[in-house]
């Protein structure tokens, strides 16, 4: 389907298998079962079902007149992950992976979130195939997103807090990996991003895929063409992005539209406080795979920060740190106070309130659209919805947000 | 070449009828002061230690020695302090010691990289290096690193790791191999399983290499049950909560006898 990632599961020089021993017999299990999974057709029509008729894809491909105009450049069109069922593009890989699991005979899933969309996501389908569900978040984001929090547990999951090291997405997945090691023969780690050793980086790519697959198809219709100018999304571990630019990534480099992914810049690159990953250009290995990532001089893994729990983590997957590299897609950042404003301008203009990670998509939209021309055509991935984040923005507005960690 | 001073470790341990005890701390723990007395208080009784270079991220680590690394960091741990500790320990025994961490701060190594760490750690004394997040597939370079420097390379087997997965770790290995014995994290247990006897029985059928135990080896009664099985014990998290409660209480008087005698325990276990 795609050239990459190799057998080795290595995209370039990213990626790959870097785990404790216990798990990598999981892991060959894993892509064997998959390898098979694809190929299969039951299984491909099985899927296919439940992203129409559960999920309601495929998702629109809404021509956003409004903020075209108040923007004045490029024509804006908008993928919207936000109106799949549980609100954002992460139910596409949850379905998909616990279809293996159930495939596979494991009873019992485990999953990391951050923002909780991926808690969610995975609590649904592990609700909807009758699985036990586990869901760890990190106390600070269990703060953020306390409607998460309850929506899982409503879902049936169990929520455990994580309160080990910056209590965020880092540590919750620490410790969903330290559970799958625990308990590695009954139970399937459904991972929410293109991290992870192998296969997961390439598994959670093919399913997300989707997104721009009917891009191409939808904008065709509308445009009569399958490729836009541009394509816009933004990158925490990079689930979405991936989604929207892969099926555009190994087009011969003339066909290939700009892929421009939005890192979160928290309080600014300057401040130190953020989560763009690529941005230092230093490599290493977190989570299992080999990627760009925040350290310290001693490779000790440094806090991200981002007013988006979703983005606020320290890595990047190999993928996106391949194209990155390959000149396949460019990595900007997009600091906090950019997404808020950006929350609001969405809100305003075309009465759609977008999740805080994709208003960074978004914000980067305010700079780039006009700065093109009104025949060039651009598409941002609206990845979720901000009902979650109503609560923690109006909070940060209240301004005892200040200082905030 | 090797030291060999790893080989020759259980080579006496064998020749005397028992188990090797090794044993484990995080280097900078429980704070940068004392991490040198109790390091040596393990010393005098354990066959090997091994010294834990702290990760922010340590996924192979249960709760305590989750604490312990935050812990030395917070500390001041670093990368260049560790290895300035195995030197001094180097300087005052002539027992081996190995070097265990996780992947990324060995290939973000400032200078130098994975080439450049191995070949410091050598130099500093080490003789042997412990990756539990780098299994040998991805070894490639950190292996012919530690080849070059005369460092052995220790790759861990877990329960459940296949026949074939066994022969191609215990090919990357020198010095001994680390059966893992539990499917987890490392922490102090009750009990052990009892699919240790068939992992330890499945190693040995695919290595000469001597099979040292470790997670979850909390007393000399578990120390001396494995040593039954294996050519070695390990133990890590009970000593590390032993110099813990040390440290809560404020290091009072007799802490380090208390951890030392807590280690001669273990390692009469070993010679049960």
């Amino acid at each position: 389907m795609f050239p990459l990632p190799d057998a080795r599961g290595r995209f370039g020089d990213y990626g790959g298998r870097y785990v404790p021993e216990t798990l990598i017999p999981a892991l060959d299990e894993l892509a064997h079962e998959y390898a098979r999974a694809r190929a299969d057709r039951a299984f491909q029509a099985e899927l296919q079902r439940y992203l129409r008729d559960y999920v309601g894809r495929p998702s629109r491909l809404y021509r956003a007149d409004n903020l075209t105009e108040r923007l004045g450049g490029a024509r804006i069109y908008l993928k919207r992950e936000d109106l799949n069922h549980t609100g954002a593009h992460k139910i596409n890989n949850t379905i998909g992976q616990a279809l293996l699991a159930r495939r596979m005979g494991k009873r019992r899933v485990v999953a990391e979130t951050g923002a909780g969309q991926h808690g969610v996501a995975t609590a649904t389908a592990a609700a909807l195939f009758g699985l036990d569900c586990v869901v760890y978040m990190g106390e600070e984001d269990v703060r953020r997103q306390e409607m998460n929090v309850f929506r899982m547990r409503l879902l049936g999951a169990e929520v455990r807090t994580v309160a080990s090291g910056t209590r965020t997405l880092k540590d919750a997945t620490n410790e969903a990996i330290r559970d799958w090691v625990t308990h590695v023969r009954d139970t399937f780690y459904i991972l929410g991003s293109v991290v992870g050793p192998h296969p997961y980086p390439m598994l959670v790519r093919d399913l997300q895929s989707v997104i721009g697959t009917e891009t191409m198809q939808q904008l065709e219709a509308a445009e009569g063409r399958r490729v836009p100018d541009v394509l816009v999304a933004c990158v925490g571990g990079g689930s979405n992005a991936i989604g929207l630019f892969a099926p555009f990534a190994y087009l011969p480099a003339e066909r290939r539209p700009r892929l421009i992914g939005v890192e979160a810049a928290g309080h600014g690159l300057a401040s130190g406080r953020h989560a763009a990953s690529i941005s230092g250009r230093k490599r290493g290995v977190l989570h299992g795979s080999m990627m760009y990532l925040l350290s310290d001089d001693d490779g000790q893994i440094t806090p991200a920060h981002s007013v988006s729990a979703g983005l606020d983590y320290p890595g990047v997957g190999p993928e996106h740190s391949y194209y990155a590299d390959a000149g396949i897609a460019e990595y900007v950042a997009v600091d906090d106070a950019t997404a808020l404003a950006a929350f609001e301008l969405l809100s305003r203009t075309e009465g759609i309130v977008p999740a805080l990670e994709s208003a960074h998509a978004i914000g980067y939209l305010m700079e780039l659209a006009p700065s093109l021309g009104p025949d060039q055509v651009v598409v941002v991935n609206l990845s979720g919805r901000g009902d979650k984040d109503v609560a923690e923005v109006m909070r940060l507005r209240a301004g005892d947000g200040e200082g905030d960690r | 070449m090797s030291s060999g001073r790893i080989a020759a470790a259980f080579e006496r341990a064998r020749a005397e009828g028992r188990a090797a005890f090794v044993a484990y701390i995080t280097a900078g723990f429980p704070d940068a002061e004392r991490f040198l007395d109790y390091a040596r208080a393990l010393l005098e009784h354990a066959d090997l230690l091994e010294i834990g270079l702290p990760y922010s991220d340590p996924l192979g680590d249960g709760p305590t020695i989750q604490r312990a690394s935050e812990t030395a960091l917070a500390q001041g741990a670093t990368t260049a302090r560790t290895l300035a500790w195995i030197e001094e320990l180097r300087a005052g025994s002539d027992k081996p010691l190995a070097l265990m961490t996780y992947y990324n701060p060995v290939y973000c190594y400032p200078q130098g990289g994975e080439h450049g760490f191995v070949r410091r750690l050598a130099a500093a004394g080490a003789d042997g290096v412990i990756l539990p997040d780098l299994p040998p597939d991805e070894a490639g370079r950190l292996l012919s690193a530690a080849r070059g420097a005369g460092l052995d390379t220790v790759f861990l087997v877990a329960p459940t790791s296949t026949p074939q997965r066994i022969a191609e770790v215990v090919k990357a290995c020198r010095g001994f191999v680390y059966a893992v014995s539990v499917t987890g994290v490392t922490g102090a247990r009750e009990s052990l399983p009892d699919e240790v006897a068939d992992l330890v029985a499945r190693t040995r059928a695919a290595t000469e290499l001597p099979v040292a135990v470790g997670f979850g080896v909390a007393s000399a009664d578990s120390a001396a049950a494995v040593a039954q099985l294996a050519d070695g014990v390990v133990v890590g998290s009970a000593l590390i909560r032993a110099i813990q409660s040390e440290a809560d209480a404020g290091h009072p008087e007799g802490a380090l006898e208390r951890v030392g005698a807590l280690a001669r325990e273990l390692a009469a276990g070993c010679r049960r």
